[in-house]
């Protein structure tokens, strides 16, 4: 299709691109950090989406692709002594090859049922991580400060990483987008409007919903290895955060599920207010709070999300905001 | 024969939902299969497209075996349905409705030839001028022709219409039939299930009658209609039906 030629794809790159191309070219230590957290955010939002909301499956247990690919990673560059780039991409493919095998064993299931099954795959997940000898058990894995060499040193190690987190995201978001306007992402959507008359229709649901599944948890694998790379560390607490994993869905529900656009606005909404939550004395301690609050208004009031509701309201717009 | 159910037998737990169903279908005929309600009908229909897998018994489809198929499969092989609890993807637009149909059924199309054959399955069954909206916006009438629209964008070999008549008024149930009809002439062979007799009965070359799960008669319209057993599997005793037509 001709993508090159849609409002909405522009839209969508240009946001990520450019705002990771301006940090780039400010160069700003905090700025860096801010923006690692919200591409971090973006890139597992839009992988998420993928699965949520094309397939209409809902995965509470997201955050363990970035887990697991993030671990397996994160072991073959301190341990094995991988490059990064490669490392990534080892940590993705173990983590789609994953995602294969659950899938077609968890994805039989439907609604509320595929969802507990999710929350207790990132359970069993952290629980063998933490008791698995070549990952470090409980203590995790550590990186040789010395492989920061190879990068110019820890401050330009930090750089390299985020320009890898930028390509990432960009990836990210840019897959999703085709895939949602290809022949296999109407598939997938027939699949969330009604599964058996689109199966009657010749769309192969099983197999089809699989490699949604795999590919959603591709991209936080890459997004772990960066992320564990850059603390230096991986320990299975860390890894496998359920609550990062609702947040997650927070967003992509905040921003508009099924949309592109949708995970990207919504990460970037929910990091600026975590952010200013967090530091205000008194919601310090509320912000979960605040997002279980946010999820049921939008579940109840705006169930397309931001984006969603500006596509309602104003049907001209519906080309850009994709 | 497009279409072969052999012996076909079909349990729910302790019911008997259809007991050695068997027939034949020539290709380029219209079937019409009738009964009483919780005849077993959509079951059969269910069984043939691969929703069900019969405990006994085969299904024939073009020359093959496929029985135990899954439903996917069936679209594949050039077999389309339109529901009778009519089935939109409400989210999306009618047109990109009908493109399921296009890319996943007989031909396999991409989306640009799925786009174009889906405007025009929607020329046909009328619905033109509403490709753009949600699907979810149309009114009952209209949702069946969608189903329809549907299920011809796959370009089947055959194509079981379930109860696509019911709901409509007379004016859209005489359009309606011209457009099976049309269907047929162009070599789709069709087996529909249907409770407007009339129609049936006008449309038919064959018609089935199932009553509790067996085939209590087939044939030619108006020799079913004079089946004594069919009388009473619709009004009950046929003495009794015979004497008050009488009256």
């Amino acid at each position: 299709m001709s993508f090159w030629r849609s409002p909405g794809f522009w839209l969508n790159f240009l946001l990520i691109f450019v705002g990771g191309a301006l940090v780039l070219l400010i160069h700003q230590d905090t700025l860096r950090e801010t923006a690692f957290t919200v591409l971090m955010y973006i890139a597992l939002a839009s992988s998420l989406n993928i699965i949520m909301g094309l397939t209409g499956y809902v995965n509470f247990g997201h955050i363990v692709f970035f887990g697991l690919g993030g671990y397996f990673g994160f072991f073959m560059l301190s341990q094995m002594g991988w490059p990064l780039y490669l490392s990534m991409l080892a940590g993705g493919c173990l983590s789609a090859a994953v995602a294969l095998v659950i899938g077609a064993a968890v994805l039989r299931l439907r609604g509320a049922y595929f969802a507990l099954a999710t929350i207790g795959v990132n359970e069993a997940a952290r629980a063998f991580v933490a008791n698995f000898k070549p990952f470090g058990g409980a203590t995790g894995l550590f990186v040789n400060f010395s492989v920061y060499d190879q990068y110019g040193g820890s401050a330009s190690a930090l750089w390299w990483i985020f320009t890898l987190l930028w390509i990432v995201a960009t990836l990210t978001v840019v897959v999703g987008y085709l895939v949602k306007h290809s022949r296999f992402g109407l598939g997938l959507i027939a699949i969330r409007e009604d599964e058996d008359a689109a199966m009657v229709m010749g769309v192969r649901a099983p197999l089809a919903k699989t490699i949604a599944f795999a590919l959603s948890a591709f991209f936080p694998a890459l997004v772990g290895t960066l992320y564990f790379f850059k603390n230096g560390n991986v320990e299975p607490e860390d890894a496998f955060r359920f609550q990062l994993s609702l947040e997650i869905l927070v967003m992509v529900m905040l921003g508009g599920k099924g949309l592109v656009l949708g995970p990207i606005l919504g990460a970037f909404a929910y990091e600026r207010l975590r952010g200013y939550l967090l530091i205000s004395p008194l919601f310090k301690n509320l912000h979960l709070a605040l997002s279980g609050g946010i999820l049921l208004v939008i579940v109840l009031f705006v169930p397309g999300g931001v984006v969603g509701w500006f596509r309602e309201r104003f049907p001209r717009l519906r080309r850009l905001l994709e | 024969m497009i279409l072969e159910v052999k012996e076909v037998s079909k349990q729910f737990g302790g019911l008997k939902a259809l007991s050695d169903v068997a027939f034949e279908l020539p290709e380029g005929q219209i079937l019409g299969l009738i009964g009483p309600n919780g005849a077993g009908k959509t079951t059969l229909f269910n069984v043939i497209n691969g929703v069900f897998t019969p405990e006994q018994g085969r299904v024939i489809f073009r020359g093959e075996d496929v029985t135990g198929r899954t439903s996917y499969e069936m679209a594949r092989r050039g077999l389309s349905r339109a529901h009778q609890v009519v089935r939109p993807l409400t989210d999306l637009t009618v047109r990109e409705n009908v493109m399921v149909g296009a890319c996943f059924g007989r031909e396999r199309l991409g989306l640009r030839a799925a786009a174009r054959k889906a405007d025009e399955a929607l020329t046909r069954v009328g619905l033109i001028d509403r490709s753009d909206q949600p699907a979810g916006n149309l009114n009952v009438a209209q949702k069946k022709r969608l189903e329809m629209a549907r299920a011809l964008a796959a370009q089947p070999y055959l194509i079981l219409l379930d109860e696509v008549l019911a709901g409509l008024n007379p004016s859209e149930i005489t359009s309606m039939m011209a457009t099976v009809r049309a269907i047929r002439d162009e070599g789709v062979t069709i087996l529909m299930i249907e409770h407007v007799m009339q129609a049936i009965m006008s449309i038919s070359d064959r018609l089935l009658v199932l009553d509790y799960g067996t085939l209590i008669a087939a044939g030619p319209p108006k020799e079913v209609a004079n089946n004594p057993q069919v009388i009473e599997a619709y009004l009950g005793d046929p003495k009794l039906t015979a004497k008050l037509m009488a009256e």
